[in-house]
């Protein structure tokens, strides 16, 4: 089988609110940036594939005009999935396994969650005769998820606090980040809860924003890249959607996904989680077997910024991106979209 | 920007909705047509032996179609499984005042249904209490037939 390897990311700043660009505004120059610094022009890319929701713009088929910021033409050869971008970065790995006439490939992803309120749009992802018509928001449906971990006495509130500050501490060596700082778990737990148990910190930010990864193959990847950060196994599962069919003190899906990648009992430096929400964050970490050696989230994870249908793409390049500059030899990045971490994409990224 | 003739800039309000009409097929017709004539509460009964409420098409375990045949009784009350206080209700939420979301296992069945109770405050709330349900003055046959929950006693 064809090695693939990411050889370089981008990502805008994260930000509460884009008020002077569109989607195509945003993305377009982390792509120049992207190409230019791995001395790429636009006609080298063999295969380009995206990942963005309708439903945030609110619009149909409003990827089409991000497009734009590709400069497409000629025409290229383009996908797109509704939805979460790691999942864009998943089918053009899967192409690239097989198809020799893709050498690199670019993958994007971008949202402006602040057009909208996010935690009623994500209700639409729900089951639509049962759910959705409760208007069930996202953080009361993640406490739901958080309460059960509390009654399972397999965690406490402070835990969920020292997980959001550890992503903060993270987050303040990134430029890049939303939020960041040293707050006093103590101080966090005093704050009034939004939809018990869950605090604001608990939650993530709303972000508009965007980001891009580059995708190489075999020796066109070493050629691109003094050190490649090579996808050694990416997988994705699914839980079943009812949460009232789920233990949701635990993520079947994202323990299979890390199985089939090959994530559980080797060595990790690194690991990115997509968890939006801080008791999610503990059951990742358990279901990913992360050992206590393993920094999780040195970019600051979620608290970094939220660009939504992009944050699972930037855990994918905020891995590579240490893989690349040395500072890690083996990571695990890991994306989710779905309420309470419904379906889960697990990799592993080395050097060589 | 265009101002009409006293001053004002012409707006058009963007209402952001994806308005779908979905048939509910014959298990959750049958599921909310219960609910809906009388205020019963069908589950469905899997290869398994567990009963499932709501009732799903498909054996999860199997794979294979479920039938009407498999739908037997469940609640009307349940026990609360997992819950969260929402201090302040969202726009289309069941219950516009403080109240609980929670998963609710009605007596009979093995899996949860999510819905609102409307408890009061959240110091009445916790794992484990007992609920019935609150049913519409107005039944159309959906989900919001169900008005909300309330503790049993």
């Amino acid at each position: 089988m064809r090695e693939v390897a990411i050889v370089a990311f981008g990502q805008t700043p994260n930000r509460r609110k884009e008020l002077h660009r569109n989607d195509a505004e945003m993305v377009a120059p982390v792509v120049a940036e992207l190409l230019k610094g791995a001395g790429l022009s636009r006609r080298d890319v063999d295969f380009t594939c995206s990942g963005s929701s309708d439903f945030l713009a609110g619009y149909s088929f409003s990827w089409v005009m991000a497009i734009d910021a590709l400069g497409a033409w000629p025409p290229i050869q383009e996908s797109h999935v509704e939805g979460e971008a790691a999942w864009a970065l998943y089918e053009a790995w899967v192409k690239m396994l097989f198809m020799d006439e893709i050498e690199v490939a670019l993958v994007y992803g971008f949202g402006r969650q602040s057009m909208t309120s996010p935690r009623d749009v994500m209700v639409l992802m729900n089951d639509p005769y049962l759910e959705t018509p409760l208007w069930p928001d996202a953080i009361s449906q993640a406490a739901l998820q958080a309460r059960a971990l509390l009654d399972a006495g397999l965690c406490t509130e402070r835990d969920f606090a020292e997980i959001a500050v550890r992503n903060l501490r993270h987050a303040e060596g990134n430029p890049l980040a939303q939020l960041s700082g040293r707050p006093d778990p103590d101080e966090l737990l005093k704050a009034p809860t939004i939809a018990s148990p869950l605090r604001k910190h608990d939650c993530p930010p709303i972000t508009d924003g965007a980001c891009a990864v580059l995708l190489a193959a075999g020796d066109r990847a070493r050629a691109l890249c003094r050190r490649p950060a090579w996808i050694r196994g990416l997988a994705h599962r699914i839980d079943v959607q009812a949460l009232g069919r789920r233990d949701l003190t635990h993520s079947v899906s994202a323990r299979l996904a890390a199985e089939a990648a090959g994530a559980i009992g080797t060595p990790i430096d690194i690991a990115e989680l997509h968890a939006p929400f801080t008791p999610q964050d503990w059951i990742l970490q358990r279901e990913l077997g992360i050992a206590k050696r393993t920094i999780v989230n040195p970019s600051g994870g979620i608290h970094q910024g939220n660009p939504m249908m992009a944050t699972g793409l930037v855990r994918f390049g905020e891995v590579a991106a240490r893989i690349i500059r040395g500072e890690a030899d083996r990571g695990v990045a890991h994306a989710t979209q779905g309420p309470c971490l419904q379906q889960n994409m697990v990799c592993v990224l080395e050097a060589e | 920007m265009q101002l009409n003739d006293h001053g004002e800039s012409l707006c058009g309000q963007h209402v952001l909705q994806y308005p779908y009409r979905r048939a509910t097929g014959p298990i959750l017709g049958r599921f909310f047509t219960e609910i809906r004539d009388n205020g019963r509460f069908l589950g469905i009964k899997t290869s398994s032996g567990s009963v499932l409420c709501p009732p799903v098409e498909v054996d999860p375990d199997t794979l294979e179609d479920l039938s009407v045949d498999d739908l037997q009784e469940v609640g009307p009350a349940g026990c609360v499984t997992s819950w969260t206080w929402l201090s302040e209700p969202r726009p289309g939420n069941p219950v516009q005042r403080p109240f609980a979301w929670a998963l609710i296992k009605l007596d009979g069945a093995d899996s949860a249904l999510l819905h609102a109770v409307d408890a009061g405050s959240e110091s009445v709330m916790r794992t484990g209490m007992r609920v019935i349900p609150r049913f519409a003055d107005e039944r159309n046959g959906g989900i919001r037939d169900i008005a909300c929950f309330v503790p049993e006693d």
